[in-house]
């Protein structure tokens, strides 16, 4: 556009430069928690996300020794290691926080009362003595170590296949599913034909009608829980998936009326009228014209309620969450780990992920219908 | 039973009962109800006519009643009852309301969403205006605009845990693990420091609150020429005078704490622990989740804008700058105003970003989650119910404007 008078603008640089910060801004926040979600809990801790890719030097917390005493050439022998990763590198330690890094690797240090202590480089310390250590207290290790950058899958294999998990996500993510696709599949049905008589059948109070689904569009949730809550208490459908599926279904419908409508209205009325001449029923029309026409509109619908059932936690806590937490939903397991995990990020970044994850994918397959969705669901 | 399985069934039988309801409650009206022979074939047409609308409608309707607007009024008849010990209830009038507004927390609450309301669909309008126009003028600009779109996919919660990390705080002698820390311990009070961390920032806010000024001016001085103007408008004008007073006294403020506060250099913060400043910490979350539903929109509506008013820009030698402001802006106000509205909504009804970040603690309460709190943790169904009434309160003024928008289209 800038183009038709022949010079091309001075600002390009300027733009690509801006929008490629908005990007990284954007992308940051995402990024730092994917990194993590691969790092084991020792490296979280140990370094920012953004530098997981270089090695840590750092001093580490004082370690007490511990162990199995062996009896070994009438002295007595705990034999152990400082960490549990194997490439480690001690490259300093010592037993006083006052000179934390007082000897080398490899050095055999005399405790007195001929105690003595040897560190290796990659942390595996040994403590002879020439009485048994009993219950006295054992000496502590500082030390100083590099750990080269590691990645690991264990949190995604602890989180999804180990069935003893408390924090596990296996349970929780079939819940969401089972909640998502009945929710996502029923109201389209229901909406669609209430779209089309909208769209294309004249009666009475047809302008009323529309007029109030817009409004009903932005009716806040929050109004509907103690009513509903209520009345499926009274109605014995009580907490539950039958519960949460209805609710969903409910609420979804405006919306699903409004897009399916909006885009019904643009069908070519030719088509439909040369149906009608030709005798086809209303219901023959919208099964075999209307709908498969309908495709794209259907598909966004369908693409914002899977979004929307996927990532809610409200409904689900009123609906379907019991005190048993059978039916516990993998955002109300999320905010349950940020209670009880608040430090433990390689749990809560794993956790977020798998709950992340099918969402972004759906996001990114379909991102075309999710586009035309959001335009013709503004309100204009 | 196996809940997977009886999520199959629900989408059999809701999905086969949907279509047999449709078919059959068809074929009734057709063949049984008013048969299409006889002598008055014609006649039964009509009236066949007349009522299938309402066969395709009544399951939606009957959903849409039940789960939307029998709330509505039920909520309401709710928050003027009250609970009383062995069951029941009892009619107390407007007794719930009082409580309410006797409560701190409640006014914390709706200063927070006064505030949330302002800053986040203006923050989320602006960001995302910007990126669409910066995005349409790359080769790359899809890529840009898909990656910035992404959060939208992301829940709440998930968000929370993402921003949880980068306020991440740990002990001053720890490495710092939050990108927010981190960057925070870069500074150290040098010159560059004063530079971004107070000379800008109050620029940025005076701006702001002579923007607002502006604002508030451009908006009353019909009113003040004496023009006349319809009945509705005024209040709708006082208001939004009233918004603009509030938002530079707030802006004032923070300029005025800012630049006299001693930063305490060096030392990690705990940032939603920080009076104030940690609801806007909340905030930026939804802001980076709602700019990209603000850049899709605003881009179509950027991309509709006709090309000769920009050619005749650029021929009368106007500047990128001028063509934004002047020419594209003016003509996708409609829009803006769409994008403004539908993000309100959204932070009408903010509630997992607040329970799962800070849980309304810090003063960071909100009225979606002191609801909940009313509602599941004091299990006061009457405050709980007076307090979906304030943002039911709240919505009503977009809930009127877009169905009479849309009642003005259908004409």
């Amino acid at each position: 556009m800038d183009n038709i008078v022949g010079k091309k603008s001075a600002l390009t640089w300027a733009v690509h430069i801006s929008m490629a910060c908005l990007v990284a801004l954007w992308l940051l926040p995402t990024f730092g928690l994917f990194v993590s979600s691969f790092r084991t809990s020792d490296q979280i801790v140990g370094s920012g996300w953004w530098s997981a890719l270089s090695t840590q030097e750092r001093q580490l917390p004082a370690i007490r020794v511990a162990g199995d005493e062996v009896e070994k050439d009438g002295r007595f022998v705990i034999e152990g290691r400082l960490f549990e990763a194997t490439n480690a590198d001690v490259s300093a330690w010592g037993t006083s926080s006052q000179a934390p890094t007082k000897y080398g690797p490899g050095e055999t240090v005399d405790l007195g009362d001929g105690v003595s202590l040897t560190v290796q480089a990659d942390g595996v310390y040994d403590l002879t003595g020439p009485v048994s250590f009993g219950d006295q207290r054992l000496p502590r290790i500082f030390s100083t170590a590099a750990t080269p950058p590691e990645f690991t899958l264990d949190n995604y294999k602890s989180l999804l296949l180990d069935p003893k998990n408390v924090d596990g996500m296996g349970k929780a993510f079939f819940n969401t599913l089972t909640v998502t696709i009945p929710a996502t599949i029923i109201p389209i049905l229901v909406a669609a034909f209430a779209a089309y008589a909208l769209a294309w059948m004249d009666f009475p109070g047809r302008a009323l009608l529309i007029a109030a689904i817009v409004g009903l569009l932005v009716v806040p949730l929050q109004l509907a829980l103690i009513p509903l809550l209520k009345l499926h208490l009274t109605l014995g459908i009580g907490k539950g998936y039958l519960g949460v599926w209805l609710a969903h279904t409910g609420f979804g419908l405006p919306l699903a009326i409004y897009l399916l409508r909006n885009y019904m209205v643009g069908l070519p009325r030719d088509i439909i009228e040369c149906a009608k001449i030709d005798g086809a029923t209303d219901f023959q029309i919208f099964m075999k014209i209307v709908l498969p026409l309908s495709f794209p509109a259907l598909a966004s619908f369908a693409i914002f309620q899977f979004l929307w059932t996927w990532n809610d936690l409200l409904v689900a806590l009123v609906f379907l969450i019991d005190s048993s937490g059978e039916t516990t939903v993998m955002t109300k397991q999320i905010v349950e780990l940020l209670g009880t995990r608040g430090g433990n990020w390689e749990i809560l970044a794993t956790a977020a992920f798998v709950s992340i994850a099918v969402p972004l994918m759906v996001f990114f397959a379909m991102q075309k219908y999710l586009v035309r969705g959001l335009l013709a669901g503004s309100v204009k | 039973m196996n809940p997977a399985l009886q999520g199959l069934i629900t989408i059999i039988v809701g999905v086969g009962g949907c279509i047999s309801y449709f078919y059959f409650s068809n074929l009734f009206l057709d063949k049984v109800l008013f048969p299409i022979r006889g002598t008055n074939a014609g006649k039964n047409i009509s009236r066949a006519n007349m009522i299938r609308p309402w066969l395709f409608l009544a399951p939606a309707i009957f959903a849409m009643g039940v789960y939307l607007a029998y709330p509505v009024f039920e909520t309401f008849r709710l928050s003027l009852m009250q609970r009383v010990a062995g069951g029941g209830y009892e009619f107390v009038g407007l007794e719930n309301y009082q409580k309410m507004l006797q409560e701190a927390k409640f006014w914390e609450a709706l200063n927070n969403n006064l505030l949330w309301l302002l800053v986040v669909p203006a923050a989320s309008t602006a960001f995302g205006l910007l990126a669409a126009q910066l995005s349409d003028r790359i080769s790359w600009g899809n890529l840009a605009k898909s990656l910035i779109f992404m959060p939208m996919a992301i829940s709440f919660v998930g968000a929370a845990v993402i921003w949880k990390l980068v306020y991440d705080t740990r002990g001053v002698d720890q490495e710092q693990i939050g990108i927010l820390n981190a960057v925070w311990l870069h500074f150290s009070g040098g010159a560059i420091s004063v530079l971004f961390l107070q000379i800008v920032p109050i620029v940025g806010l005076l701006g702001f609150a002579a923007a607002s000024a502006l604002v508030g001016l451009a908006v009353l001085r019909p009113m003040l020429a004496g023009r006349n103007l319809v009945a509705w408008a005024i209040p709708l004008r006082l208001g939004a005078a009233g918004a603009a007073v509030w938002l530079i006294w707030l802006s004032l403020r923070a300029a005025l704490t800012l630049g006299f506060a001693a930063l305490p250099y060096g030392e990690p913060q705990t940032w939603l622990t920080i009076p104030f400043w940690n609801s806007f910490f909340l905030m930026a979350v939804l802001v980076w989740i709602q700019t990209g539903f603000a850049m899709v929109i605003l881009s179509a509506a950027l991309r509709g804008v006709p090309e000769d008013t920009i050619e005749a820009a650029i021929v009368d030698g106007a500047n990128p700058f001028q063509i934004f402001f002047k020419i594209k802006v003016p003509q996708i106000m409609g829009t803006i105003v769409v994008v403004w509205t539908t993000i309100t909504i959204v932070v009408l009804k903010v509630f997992d970003i607040v329970y799962a970040m800070s849980n309304g603690q810090w003063e960071t309460q909100v009225l979606a989650n002191y609801m909940y709190d009313k509602l599941f943790r004091a299990n006061d169904w009457g405050i709980g119910s007076a307090s979906a009434m304030v943002i039911m309160l709240l919505v009503m003024p977009i809930l009127i404007w877009n169905v009479y928008n849309a009642r003005k289209e259908m004409r």
